[in-house]
């Protein structure tokens, strides 16, 4: 009961902080790197409470049918909100994906087999994929 | 207050076997957990034999579960009274087995945490998901006939449940056999045979399973453990089923040798290979079939300890015919291109070497050590041991 | 699927059989004087469809073409999947060359083999909780997201097609995730594929001038790949099994 309590004021603030749109709202959340290009495909108020539920039914038309260039699909996340520092969305609390699985203690488990790197990474830094970071 | 707790030794020693169990199962889990998190590149296990060591014992504890059923049946579904004191300790015995070995199967998985997609996906075309479903159902069914047979008043379904309980488990060893049965592709196990075969091995190492967790509570609970007449009679009927499944084993390999195909693989487990030729010969044949029968059948050595020597033999066998059955079966290549000789980077055309690592050793040990504990904790909790004298089932301890 | 995907599969399977019935009698005089009609089948489909029944991928490698020693295919698979490339027996290897000698004869041979894509896979019958299975386009994949690693299907595969991963994995390719605890396997680069491209093997083995893999539509009469088979003699390993394997042997009897 408590725990849950807990776990729910957590993703209030983490909405209520994401919703603000200034950068000083964002102090109660996670500090992460903005994303490299225009919106993303839903509201991030929706996207932050359903973005694994849209991941996983497009995961199964893409792999079970075939289906290329869903609407959700990982990779699009990852080519977008990758750090433009390395190419990445994982490494620190700053990295998009784990900066905010980390603020919401919730395990992220998809880089221990998704590339967690952008395709159009910058050069220097992106090759290096860093074994464990997920963790 | 359970036979177990009825002096202040056999408390003590209940408690220290139970800490010793534990000690077991948590190093297993200890290695199970290493295991996982460094993949399974730390076993023995690779792609070619892709099932190791904690299948050997997790086959062995599975099938065993199912032949430990059987002195229960016998009591109840082939009317044989004389058996029936006996009934719960053989269904305790068939949960603790089976929990054990589904235990070291589902540790052995390479995403054990996604035992919940196994539990919610089935493929029912797969004789791996019937089998789980037909492992539950046993559980289910163990349930309920212990019940039955503890709770007077459920008395009556004794029969009925007896009933269902034998069918299950002949199916469920079916399935398990059929494991391998079903796999065409592969010399070692493609065969109509080993179905059979696998419900034979049952009968014998369950029995033997049971045997010995009757004896050990016994012991325990400082109990005679047998009565004369059912010992004899449970003596000859180990010795009978020993018989018969080294008689499906000669009947495997003989089918084997009769197809020229088959020929070069069975000079590898019969006679060329290393180490599956000994393990067969020596371990099972001799150590695990004929010195117990000899244990067992000698007018001069059989007794209860000759026959408690023989149980443990017949289970050290079991443990060396699945080796060589699960692990030369699969060390022996597939022959994907017929009248070719065949190399490449993939071991394709080579007999592969596969030395069991310690982690997966322990991961073994530890479904033993599950079985176990379940089996004492069970026996301590439940009224399950049988009063030494046979045919007075009111001697039950009072709750 | 949706009733209009389903409508318009069952077109597509009627008019790709209705064709298919036309053409067999006469298929070498149809090839000659037909050569610029097109039947239905072969239309190439868009990225955002899902894959189609009415198309059946398949390979043909020819190996007599295949040169001993050549390592393109394996290395170009490697490198488009991320695959390290290592080969200890606990590495993945999704496609190896295999040395063959002829026992009777003594001819040498060399030979590719990954995934047969089989119509009738023994992974997929095998597989508890459905994580291997057969794409309506022929291609068998595994589903990492529903594969638990028990490693039955590496048990039933005949072709010792799939590897089990047993180790943290790193490197991925965007297009092909792969982690540790899961089988895998040869997935006819499905990613390009379905994006209207050619497996990596397939290319590799053009650029390096042997051409011994062909890839292409089974189902489709005209498909480069369909007429070799319908011309030249061809095999599927062990086609005692009855596997019917997507991927056919030219130069090796059946
Ligand atoms: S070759 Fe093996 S892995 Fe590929 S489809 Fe056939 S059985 Fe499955
Ligand atoms: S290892 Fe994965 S794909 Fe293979 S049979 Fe098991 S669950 Fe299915």
């Amino acid at each position: 009961m408590k725990a849950g309590f807990v776990r729910g004021a957590l993703v209030a603030a983490l909405l209520l902080a994401g919703s603000a749109a200034g950068p000083a709202a964002l102090a109660a959340g996670p500090t992460l790197d903005p994303a490299r290009s225009g919106p993303c495909v839903e509201d991030p108020k929706v996207m932050r409470r359903s973005h694994m539920d849209f991941l996983k039914h497009d995961r199964d038309d893409t792999v079970r049918r075939g289906i290329r260039g869903v609407k959700h699909s990982l990779s699009a996340c990852v080519d977008c909100h990758a750090s433009k520092a390395d190419g990445r969305v994982l490494g620190s609390d700053r990295h998009f994906c784990q900066g905010c699985h980390a603020f919401a203690a919730v395990k992220l488990d998809c880089f221990d087999c998704h590339a967690s790197t952008a395709r159009t990474a910058p050069a220097a830094t992106a090759a290096a994929s860093v074994p464990g970071a997920a963790r | 207050m359970s036979a177990l707790a009825s002096s202040s030794s056999a408390r003590r020693a209940f408690w220290m076997l139970l800490a010793a169990g534990s000690l077991v199962l948590a190093v297993a889990l200890g290695a199970a957990h290493y295991m996982e998190e460094h993949g399974h590149a730390v076993t023995g296990m690779n792609n070619q034999v892709v099932w190791g060591l904690p299948h050997v014992f997790a086959i062995f504890l599975i099938v065993a579960a199912s032949g430990a059923l059987n002195v229960a049946s016998v009591g109840s579904v082939f009317g044989e009274t004389a058996y029936k004191p006996l009934a719960p300790l053989s269904v305790l015995t068939t949960v603790a087995l089976l929990a054990g070995g589904l235990m070291v199967l589902v540790l052995d998985l390479g995403r054990p945490e996604r035992l919940v997609v196994a539990a919610t996906h089935y493929n029912f075309r797969s004789i791996f998901a019937w089998n789980m479903i037909l492992y539950n159902g046993l559980f289910a069914i163990c349930a309920l006939y212990l019940w039955s047979l503890l709770e007077r008043r459920m008395g009556a379904l004794t029969g009925t449940v007896g009933l269902a309980a034998f069918a299950w488990r002949i199916i469920l060893t079916t399935g398990t056999g059929s494991i391998f049965g079903f796999l065409v592709s592969r010399q070692a196990y493609a065969s109509g045979v080993i179905a059979p075969l696998f419900i034979a091995l049952s009968l014998a190492w369950g029995l033997a399973a049971f045997y010995l967790a009757q004896c050990g509570l016994a012991r325990l609970a400082g109990q005679e453990a047998w009565d004369e007449a059912l010992h004899a009679r449970v003596r000859r009927l180990l010795g009978i089923f020993v018989i018969a499944a080294l008689y499906f084993v000669v009947v495997h390999h003989m089918t084997n040798l009769y197809w020229a195909k088959q020929a070069a693989f069975e000079r590898f487990i019969l006679v060329s290979g290393t180490p599956y030729p000994a393990l067969l010969w020596g371990g099972y044949v001799v150590l695990g079939t004929a010195v117990p029968l000899l244990l067992l059948f000698h007018p001069r050595l059989s007794g209860p300890r000759a026959t408690a020597a023989a149980s443990v033999l017949v289970s050290l066998g079991a443990l060396a015919f699945l080796y060589v059955f699960i692990i030369g079966g699969q060390a022996w290549p597939l022959e994907i291109f017929p009248g070719y000789e065949a190399s490449s980077s993939f071991h394709d055309g080579r007999v592969d070497g596969y030395s069991p690592s310690l982690p997966e050793f322990l991961l073994g040990l530890g479904g033993l050590a599950a079985s176990f504990l379940i089996g004492l904790a069970g026996a301590r909790a439940l009224p399950i041991l049988a009063p030494p004298k046979v045919a007075m089932p009111a001697a039950a301890p009072a709750k | 699927m949706n009733p209009v995907d389903k409508r318009r599969r069952e077109f597509l399977g009627s008019a790709a059989g209705f064709a298919g019935a036309m053409i067999a009698p006469g298929v070498f005089l149809y090839d000659y004087a037909n050569a610029g009609v097109s039947d239905g089948a072969s239309r190439p489909r868009s990225p955002a469809e899902p894959a189609s029944a009415s198309v059946r991928w398949g390979m043909l490698i020819d190996t007599t073409k295949c040169a001993s020693g050549c390592r393109e295919c394996v290395d170009a698979c490697n490198r488009e999947n991320g695959l390290p490339g290592t080969t200890r027996s606990t590495d993945s290897q999704w496609i190896r060359k295999v040395d063959l000698k002829d026992l009777r004869t003594g001819k040498a041979l060399s030979v590719p083999v990954m995934c047969q894509h089989c119509a009738e896979p023994p992974c997929v019958d095998v597989c508890p909780t459905g994580a291997s299975f057969k794409r309506a386009d022929g291609i068998v994949l595994v589903d990492r997201h529903t594969c638990i690693g028990c490693r039955y299907c590496m048990m039933a595969c005949p072709y010792k097609a799939r590897s089990f991963v047993h180790e943290p994995t790193t490197g991925q390719k965007p297009d092909v995730p792969r982690g540790k605890g899961c089988v895998e396997s040869c997935t006819l680069c499905v990613h390009k594929v379905d994006r209207g491209g050619t497996p990596s093997c397939v290319e590799a083995c053009s650029a390096a001038g042997h051409g011994a893999i062909v890839f292409g539509d089974l189902n489709d009469p005209q498909s480069e790949i369909a007429k070799r088979i319908r011309e030249v003699a061809t095999a599927q390993l062990r086609a005692d099994l009855r596997t019917d394997n997507g991927v056919r042997y030219q130069g090796i009897p059946g």
